[in-house]
């Protein structure tokens, strides 16, 4: 899986980069101070801009307002930034098939040009986080040691303590963690999607950001003990054990107490 | 000792050694007591094996990893393989366990070996104790056995909790804080008693030495004590049997055991471990390097315990948290914890030890029994067995709701009140369903008992009339099905004598009665021979009525309502919806 | 010998009647021979057998001792499954080769007569019983022990006390100071500055915007004589939101412009209720689900717990750092007998 989202993250580099040099100013504004939300508009292309107004109009105004400033069903997107828009669709979060508990990752509506068009035009409303660069998210750069650390405080709790997911209340969960690229990752943290709280560049910096990065891409690849039985913890081990370990030593015990023909 | 032929070096010195050691010790007795001793083979006799060979693979990895444990809370920074853990400060005792798993040639194998066997088992005392009740083999004389053996249980339990816990990883740390409001929830003392199991506040300095000792001294040292006296009184009861011809409850029938058992239980001993082994090899187990060591912070979803206790978490996440109260003066009473952990496993294990008792008591039973009921032809027992482990398993299902919800997109809430009311109503419809079942397998029984097998060969007679031939069952067959005890509601002696004077304890006999009546009434008896002759007297074997008087009791003492085979519904008003 | 007849002085429930009207036991059943007692070629097929599967465990051993060398755990994961998958299969392999093996050799090529052993009740006979009376009686005597009220009273009285001498030192120090006031208190006091855990960075009101959440520890956390035990009460979570979704808080003036902070320890058994969800202001513990309202004093919505989280009454020092207004005004925690007193 490191190596499926090395070339995922290859694939969608040059994307990365040409908006880290469309938003560069309003961008790198917008990280320092995420909801000051009288900043100045990025500056982006305004091809990207007007494309991304179709597609809004388009694909996302039904729920989300003609002038994305929200509606009864969905919240406003002034603000938001890149980075949400660009998690949100391309998780395949958004656009909603339907209601429900929370609105689950599915495969992405969008390419990877589209969803960049959409990030500008949304970015293009009002200051948001932006996309974070590559160095940003390379998890060869992060400490998996300080990483696991500061997951295990800040989002064991929901993720699970590798990442495997786990159960929120009324029928929300929190997603596992493992085919999430690590741009994605970014993406969350800094912008808190649905019942995701925010942590912002003042509770973990993009530093301590990139070491969680670096411990969650260790995770889900080998486990040093064997198959990983879904890194379930002890209800799935006990399963385990009552169909595989007494599952074989009855039928030893019948094979046992047959008589031999 | 003497052979005929010319005795191998090999034999000579066998035959040295024996003389040496039975001029000491005697031991010629036992040999010629044990050596040809007879144990029936049934496959479900093993089960309690399985517990006695994990257990014993359990020591041997045990003393393994005691060589590189080091159970201690003292603080410590690790360095080592695992990147993810550098230089993070732990305990010892965490940081031992990672070196043990990582560095140590064939310490990770052991290290899951060890936990493997232990949830094998508890998985295997509670089959095995599964099997002795629904066979009746609790009953005199071994109902003093079923208390070792329940005691082993709970041993077992604690023995399981307290090595659990030893790594002092975040999971098993949030466990024993767990476990510390549970203590706290108990009245008057629960603070002292706090204090009492961690030296103080929790977490403390002391713990994991305090559970190592426990772990690897008393707990052990009494489940090897216990396991000495359990099969010290199988030896001395001789091993039950299950039905069948020749089988008597005053004979025992099976292979020796030198050399069949020595074999076969041999054999499985080195089977049990050898699963094991290949558990371990293949399957990743508590592998706390994910939780990271203690810290009273953070929890991670998924946050359970090892299967035999999950049921104590689900009836902990099942209970609503209204029911804790404040007294007068001030005093808090958490109900909400006080039911599910400790009232709701009270009555769980206080059900289980006392069975055998309450069932000989109730049923009047006072003879020795060594010949194994069919579950079936005890339907309360079996029915009443069947409610509890519903109830266990509803419970453990509610332990693990969070893993439901995920992996079924449920909502956690409406799962946790499903199990609410699965909890009261599950159990219920379990015992009636189990009831039904038996008593149909009984009457099954005696269909075929009555007018054998069919044959799918259909005759016409000359005289137009057709019918299915039926074969009828050889002796061996049909001893099986009629060779149980024909059972019934006790019955007493009248409330008044013949000069009409009430009688001194007529009460207690009468609540003797209407209980024995609870465990007995609803029951369908075994074919007898009269009625076989009278189905074959009637024609071809086709719905013969029985004459019902044939087999009814002499005194009526208002107790006996027979389920007939036939027509029930009209002849037993008291039990209409079969 | 028999053991049905022993229970004419009991309640009878059975037989009686009925017993004349019932089968007979028709007796063991026949042995049938396996095909290896006829036929000397499956016989000597069974042995090979038995001495292959035998065969396979030596070479499970032999190959347990090439790997435990040629396969050190090293230093990846990938490493260290190879070793325990080689050491563990070649285990499996040496021990199932002779567990199978010998229960084959049992099956196939041992005696498979049954045979039957008499059994016996289990009760002794009246003149072992008699003779056991007699024993115990004759010892009695000899001791004089019922003659002699004030010795038994002594005996008794002495060996009842004397446990004492090991339970008095051990309950008076397993306790430590057992002094449970503690449990009342955390080391939260007026002015203590609210930090970032694990790291320990206090954290400045301007940090925290809406929708955020941190995990907080006292600053002087790392000072405590015992900083697990401080941080096993003291764990604050602390969230900000809008105040106008504030409905309403435990304490008049108790946050600061929508930054509010309960404990982390459940009211219910104590696990760390860490999981906020941003959009509905709840707090999930993953332990029994137990759910509290942020927004609404941590007020109990869902699950086995009772009372509300304790909230921690905090404003902002002259720095713009987030401190304490004092320690929590009621235990944090589970519930315990005197927790109101």
């Amino acid at each position: 899986m490191k190596a499926l989202a090395a070339r995922r993250h290859d694939r969608r580099a040059p994307i990365v980069l040409l908006l880290l040099a469309l938003l560069l100013t309003g961008g790198l504004y917008a990280v320092l101070a995420p909801t000051s939300a009288d900043a100045a508009p990025a500056a982006v292309s305004t091809d990207d801009v007007k494309a991304g107004e179709k597609l809004f109009q388009a694909n996302c105004a039904t729920c989300h307002g003609p002038s994305a400033a929200g509606t009864q069903s969905a919240p406003s997107l002034i603000g938001v930034g890149a980075a949400a828009v660009d998690f949100q669709v391309g998780t395949g979060r958004m656009p909603m098939q339907m209601n429900g508990p929370q609105a689950p990752a599915k495969p992405v509506q969008f390419d990877d040009e589209q969803i960049t068009q959409l990030a500008a035009y949304v970015a293009s409303l009002g200051a948001g986080p932006a996309i974070p660069t590559a160095d940003q998210v390379d998890p060869a750069k992060g400490d998996a040691a300080n990483g696991m650390a500061l997951f295990r405080t800040n989002c064991a709790m929901c993720h699970n303590a590798v990442g495997a997911g786990g159960a929120l209340s009324r029928g929300k969960f929190a997603p596992n963690l493992w085919e999430t690229t690590p741009t994605h990752l970014y993406e969350a943290m800094l912008t808190g999607p649905q019942s995701m709280p925010v942590f912002g560049d003042t509770n973990l910096d993009s530093e301590e950001k990139r070491d969680i990065i670096a411990f969650i891409d260790q995770q889900g690849e080998a486990t040093p003990g064997g198959l990983d039985l879904g890194s379930l913890g002890p209800v799935s081990e006990g399963l385990w054990a009552w169909v595989v370990g007494m599952g074989l030593l009855i039928g030893a015990a019948v094979w046992i107490g047959a008589k031999s023909s | 000792m003497s052979t005929t032929t010319t005795p191998t070096p090999l034999g000579r010195a066998a035959a040295g050694t024996a003389d040496y050691l039975d001029q000491r010790t005697g031991l010629g007795v036992a040999v010629k007591t044990f050596a040809r001793k007879i144990f029936p083979d049934h496959w479900s006799f093993l089960l309690g094996e399985i517990a006695l060979f994990s257990f014993v693979t359990l020591l041997i990895s045990g003393v393994f990893l005691t060589m590189f444990f080091v159970p201690s809370m003292a603080e410590t920074h690790y360095t080592g393989p695992w990147d993810s853990l550098n230089g993070v400060q732990m305990s010892e005792a965490f940081s031992s366990t990672l070196r043990l798993s990582f560095e140590v040639r064939g310490g990770l194998l052991m290290r899951q070996i060890h936990h493997w066997a232990a949830l094998i088992f508890m998985a295997s005392i509670v089959t095995h104790m599964m099997r002795v009740f629904f066979t009746g083999a609790f009953r005199k004389p071994r109902e003093l056995n079923w208390v070792v053996g329940f005691t082993l249980l709970i041993l077992g339990l604690l023995a399981g909790f307290s090595g659990y816990s030893l790594p002092d990883d975040v999971l098993s740390g949030n466990g024993l804080r767990i476990t510390d409001g549970v203590i706290k929830a108990v009245p008057i003392i629960g603070s002292y008693a706090s204090y009492f199991v961690f030296g103080g506040e929790f977490p403390g300095q002391d713990l994991i030495p305090r559970l190592f000792t426990v772990h690897v001294l008393l707990v052990p040292a009494l489940i090897l004590a216990l396991i000495g006296l359990h099969l010290l009184f199988v030896v001395l009861h001789k091993h039950t049997q299950y039905p069948g011809s020749g089988r008597k409850d005053t004979n025992v029938v099976g292979f020796p055991l030198f050399p069949i058992y020595v074999a076969k239980a041999g054999g499985y001993f080195f089977t049990v471990f050898g699963v094991i082994a290949l558990m371990a090899a293949t399957m990743s187990i508590n592998p706390v390097w994910n939780y990271g060591p203690y810290d009273p912070s953070p929890v991670s979803a998924g946050a359970q315990p090892d299967w035999y206790m999950l049921f104590l978490e689900g009836s902990l996440r099942l209970m609503p948290g209204g029911a804790e109260f404040v007294t007068w003066g001030d005093f808090t009473v958490s109900l909400n914890v006080i039911i599910p952990a400790m009232i709701v496993p009270g009555v769980l294990f206080t059900l289980l030890a006392i069975y055998p008792f309450v069932e000989a008591a109730v049923t009047g039973d006072k003879r020795e029994h060594h010949v194994l009921d069919r579950p079936r032809n005890r339907p309360f027992r079996t029915s009443f067995g069947v409610a509890v482990l519903v109830a266990f398993f509803i419970l453990v299902l509610a332990g693990s709701n969070d893993l439901i919800a995920t992996h079924f997109h449920l909502s956690i809430n409406d799962i946790t009140w499903v199990f609410r009311v699965l909890f009261f109503v599950g159990p219920w419809l379990a015992f009636i369903i189990t009831k039904r079942i038996c008593l149909g397998l009984q009457r099954k029984d005696r269909e075929l008992v009555l007018h054998g097998h069919e044959t799918g060969r259909i005759v016409r007679f000359a005289s137009g009339e057709y019918i299915e031939v039926h074969k009828p069952l050889d002796a061996h067959e049909r001893w099986l099905r009629v060779q149980h005890d024909n059972i019934r509601p006790l019955e007493i002696e009248p409330a008044e004598d013949a000069r009409g004077v009430r009688r001194k304890g007529y009460q207690v006999d009468r609540i003797r009665q209407r209980l024995s009546q609870v465990f007995y009434e609803d029951r369908v008896e075994p074919v007898t021979p009269s009625e076989v002759a009278a189905a074959h007297a009637h024609g071809h074997g086709e719905h013969d009525e029985i004459a019902a008087d044939s087999h009814e009791p002499a005194q009526v003492g208002g107790g006996t309502h027979l389920v007939e085979p036939e027509g029930e519904t009209t002849t037993d008003g008291r039990n209409p919806q079969v | 010998m028999s053991t049905h007849d022993n229970t004419s002085h009991d309640l009878e429930v059975r037989d009686g009647h009925t017993a004349v009207d019932r089968f007979e036991d028709p007796g063991h059943p026949e042995h049938k021979p396996r095909l290896g007692d006829l036929d000397p070629k499956a016989n000597k097929k069974a042995e090979r057998q038995v001495l292959f599967l035998f065969g396979i465990s030596v070479l499970g051993t032999i190959g347990f001792v090439i790997a435990y060398f040629a396969l050190p755990p090293g230093e990846t994961p990938e490493s260290m499954r190879t070793s325990n998958l080689a050491l563990g299969g070649a285990l499996a392999f040496a021990l199932l080769g002779i567990g199978t093996g010998a229960i084959h050799w049992a099956k196939a090529l041992m005696n498979d007569h049954e045979k039957s052993e008499e059994r016996h009740l289990q009760a002794s006979d009246a003149e072992t019983r008699e003779a056991a009376v007699n024993a115990l009686k004759d010892g009695a005597d000899d001791s004089g022990i019922s003659r002699r009220g004030a010795l038994k009273g002594a005996v008794v009285t002495a060996v009842a006390l004397f446990p004492v001498t090991i339970a008095l030192p051990l309950i008076g120090n397993i306790g430590e100071d057992w002094d449970v006031s503690k449990l009342k208190h955390t080391m939260w006091k007026k002015g203590t500055k609210l930090a970032r855990d694990p790291s320990g960075r206090p954290i400045k009101a301007s940090d925290v915007t809406i929708g955020q959440v941190f995990h907080v520890i006292p600053e002087d956390l790392e000072e405590a004589e015992h900083p697990l035990d401080e941080k096993a009460k003291a764990v604050v979570l602390l969230v900000r939101l809008d105040p106008r979704d504030i409905k309403s808080e435990q304490g008049e003036g108790w946050s600061y412009d929508g930054i509010i902070a309960f404990s982390k320890i459940c009211t219910h058994v104590g696990c760390p209720v860490a999981l906020y969800e941003q959009q509905t202001h709840h707090l999930l513990c993953p332990c029994h689900q137990s759910t509290f309202d942020v927004a609404d004093g941590a007020r109990v919505v869902f699950g086995p717990a009772k009372r509300p989280l304790p909230q921690l009454p905090i404003t902002v020092d002259a720095e713009g750092y987030l401190i304490a207004q004092s320690d929590f005004l009621e235990p944090v925690g589970p519930s315990f007998w005197e927790r109101e007193k």
